[in-house]
């Protein structure tokens, strides 16, 4: 096995890629050609069920950008994975655990139904005790081994003097197992080996299922912290600079903030001037210019310019360790959420417990024969185990998760389905979420040449509302000279001999000389009228009619943005929201978010940036799209991969279709019971009856959660809409 | 009824062969990628056997 491996293991190293277009084989086929041949990657393989691809590099350096460029290439795009998410995968022995007891028990169940089959039919005597005595062989050890998961938490619920449903499972199968041994040491006619091994075999695919539907314990609080800065530059009194680590800073230091360094604490800025992404505290995409005597948050992005600034607070009080602890409390009351089969058994399992006793007292006064009372009382108990009951949750659960995998929207954890379908509201984030973010002109540019110089000047910078210009370009290139970027205001050059602005209106106005009105960022030549170019949002696709299927729905939508109030309302206006809240901090997202929680509300959270992050853990639940940031995905519920909203009302009626399917699935299970415990507390149930009936019952469970995929749910064309900022 | 001395252990043999089996292809990580073999047959240019299990601690 190790005979391949290099002996020097720093040289080959091992990673991990997602890559979501991965559809075929032919796809695996050409990903992994291609890459075989780049210098430097030792081996390949594509997963087609993961989408993933494991890439084992032969050399540090390079290989990894040549295989990621070719990827991009060739029409797969792909991120690398995080190693501490793949490690959290690799530490989850319990799923391969389950499987092998699924495995253990099917084989017994297979043997052991084998020779209950030939007692039922007819076998006597000694060959009945025979069988019997070979069925309890068969039996014994693997109850043990399969059904330890029930025993253990079974026993930790009774030791926290709580009741789960693995109560009356455990203890329907030990005492199915207790009785069956003790019948066969005294030759008795019944037993119950056959009822113990399926029983054990059946419940076992359900917790199985459920296991696999459990969320991946993962924090949303990993993303965040790595966007703490660890050490900073210090200006010194005698202007010298010098690395200073974040926890020391205090206030009232001088900072340098280099351009493409995030602000280490919450600043106020004393000189220089430029453009900050503060994607993190608005969630706005768009760069804020600031300037001396601004104040600026910790994590914001330094994009064009050095800045130097006094810290205001230590790294402890700053924004960022604020938004950390908020997701740490919002984390903290989501997990009080109980699951509907865990308040299904809550109700259950002390009800059939008060059954069997009171049929054990019942027939011991009646017929004063202890030994039928408890043998009739243990098969009531067998006969009532909740194996439909715990079936019918897990089954419906991963039929949904697998349709709406299939539509390209992932859930995180199975009790977001039950949450999802009770919602009663919808709350968007707008920026990234409603609209997709990038600014674009809300005309194209003719071919004045004022439009021709302002594209050129344009060209010359990296702000995206620059570029956004720049690629508008229709006209030919002009010949620029003497270009220069002024951080947080515009580009400024010679275009053939004479001085020209694009940038903020009232710098060009400079030598514009007068304003002219209208929205966006300007350009004039020197001494000449000004051109306002405006610009807009581009709704994400479907927006309008997801808001309109939620409304359908019975869910009312609102907006709450960090954004400014004239750019909410234009949103909220096109998709006819009345409310709207704008220029929230996170801060008070979660506030609004606990308001509605506290007044009885259930809204859904739909947002991506990392100032939603505390807001989507808030939420009663939460989507986000699979281009927010990566706390916010992992905070969130469900994720999509899709680029249309349309994926948000589909979840809702998938959830919605699953929630009635669990309700239907309850109702076969008390059906069933209403007839078999009749029957059991009768002392009519033969061993024969009981497998007969509970395979019954759980497979009438899984038929009609398997309904669930039947209709094919064709999601609503999406289209391109627009709306002015 | 003799025959069933036989009959017994020889099902039992059997039942433990396709359990082993089923375990020796779970350690195997044969079912780490099943849309993906399933397509892999139909490409003739990729034959090449899965990479060995990593060696962990255990």
């Amino acid at each position: 096995m190790r005979s391949d491996q290099p002996t020097n293991p720093s040289i080959f190293q091992d990673v991990v890629l997602t890559a979501p277009t991965i559809r075929c084989g032919s796809c695996v086929a050409k990903i992994e050609r291609s890459l075989t041949g780049i210098p430097g990657v030792a081996r390949v393989r594509a997963n087609l069920t993961l989408r993933r691809i494991n890439v084992t590099l032969a050399q540090a350096d390079g290989a990894l950008q040549n295989v990621l460029a070719e990827l991009e290439n060739i029409g797969h795009p792909s991120r690398l994975i995080d190693s501490a998410d793949l490690s959290a995968e690799a530490k989850d022995d319990t799923e391969v655990a389950l499987l092998k007891a699924v495995a253990v028990s099917g084989f017994g169940a297979m043997n052991v139904m084998l020779l209950s089959v030939a007692v039922w039919s007819g076998a006597s005597d000694a060959t009945r005790d025979s069988f019997h005595l070979i069925s309890g062989m068969i039996a014994l050890p693997i109850v043990l081994y399969a059904a330890r998961f029930f025993f253990t938490s079974a026993w930790g619920a009774l030791r926290r003097a709580s009741m789960n449903m693995d109560v009356p499972i455990a203890l329907a199968i030990a005492l199915a197992l207790a009785l069956s041994i003790f019948e066969t040491l005294r030759g008795g006619e019944e037993v119950f080996f056959d009822a113990a091994v399926t029983l054990t075999f059946f419940l076992l695919i359900g917790r199985y299922l459920d296991y696999r539907m459990r969320g991946k314990a993962r924090s949303a609080m990993a993303g965040l912290q790595r966007l703490a800065v660890r050490e900073a530059w210090e200006v010194t009194s005698e202007g010298a600079l010098r690395v200073v680590a974040a926890d020391a800073i205090c206030p009232g230091m001088v900072l340098r903030i280099l351009a493409g360094e995030r602000t280490p604490v919450d600043l106020r800025i004393t000189s220089g001037a430029s453009d900050l992404d503060r994607s993190l505290v608005t969630g706005e995409s768009a760069p804020v210019a600031v300037a001396a005597g601004d104040e600026v948050e910790a994590g914001a992005l330094n994009l064009t310019g050095p800045v130097d600034a006094v810290a205001l607070r230590p790294v402890s009080e700053s924004f960022l360790a604020m938004s950390m602890r908020m997701l740490a409390g919002a984390e903290e009351s989501r997990s009080t959420y109980v699951r509907i089969a865990d308040r299904a058994a809550q109700l259950y399992a002390p009800l059939i417990h008060l059954v069997a006793f009171a049929t054990f007292v019942g027939w011991s006064l009646a017929t004063g024969d202890w030994h039928r009372a408890a043998f009739v009382a243990i098969s009531v108990l067998i006969v009532t185990c909740p194996c439909a009951l715990a079936l019918a949750v897990p089954v419906a659960h991963v039929v949904a998760s697998s349709r709406l995998m299939a539509e390209g929207i992932l859930i995180k954890d199975g009790s977001a389905l039950e949450r999802l379908a009770n919602a009663t509201r919808a709350v968007w984030d707008k920026t990234g979420t409603l609209t997709d973010g990038s600014p674009v002109l809300v005309e194209n540019l003719d071919a004045t040449p004022n439009a021709c110089a302002a594209a050129t000047l344009a060209a010359y910078s990296a702000h995206p509302v620059a570029r956004c210009i720049a690629t508008a370009q229709i006209g030919p290139a002009l010949l620029v000279d003497e270009v220069s970027e002024y951080p947080g205001f515009g580009v400024e050059g010679r275009i053939n001999g004479r001085r020209a602005r694009l940038g903020r209106p009232s710098w060009v106005a400079d030598i514009a000389g007068e304003m002219t009105k209208g929205d966006g960022p300007a350009f004039a030549f020197a001494g000449e009228q000004m051109q306002r170019f405006p610009l807009r949002e581009t709704l994400r696709e479907g927006a309008n009619e997801a808001v309109g299927a939620l409304r359908g729905a019975g869910l009312p939508s609102e907006i709450l943005s960090g954004d400014a109030p004239a750019a909410v309302a234009s949103v909220a206006a096109q998709l006819e929201i009345q409310d709207t809240q704008a220029g929230l901090t996170p801060q008070d997202k979660v506030t609004h978010l606990q308001d509605l929680l506290a007044q009885g509300e259930r809204p859904l959270m739909v947002g991506d940036g990392l100032n939603d992050t505390a807001a989507l853990a808030t939420a009663h639940v939460s989507m986000s799209p699979a281009s927010a940031t990566e706390a916010g995905r992992a905070a969130a519920d469900f994720v999509f991969l899709r680029e249309g909203l349309d994926a948000v009302p589909l979840a809702l009626s998938v959830a919605r279709r699953t929630a009635a399917i669990v309700r239907q699935n309850f109702g076969l299970a008390i059906a069933y019971n209403c007839i078999a415990v009749p029957l059991a507390i009768a002392g009519h149930v033969t061993p024969l009856f009981a497998a007969i009936a509970m395979s019954g019952s759980s497979i009438a469970v899984v038929a009609n959660s398997l309904r669930l995929n039947r209709r094919r749910m064709t999601p609503s064309a999406p289209r391109l809409q627009e709306v002015t900022v | 009824m003799t025959i069933l001395h036989l009959l017994i252990p020889v099902t039992l043999v059997m039942g433990l062969t396709g359990l082993g089996a089923f375990f020796w292809s779970l350690r195997n990580r044969q079912y780490e990628d099943l849309e993906g073999d399933a397509e892999r047959i139909l490409h003739d240019d990729n034959d090449t056997p899965m990479p060995p299990r990593k060696e962990t601690i255990r």
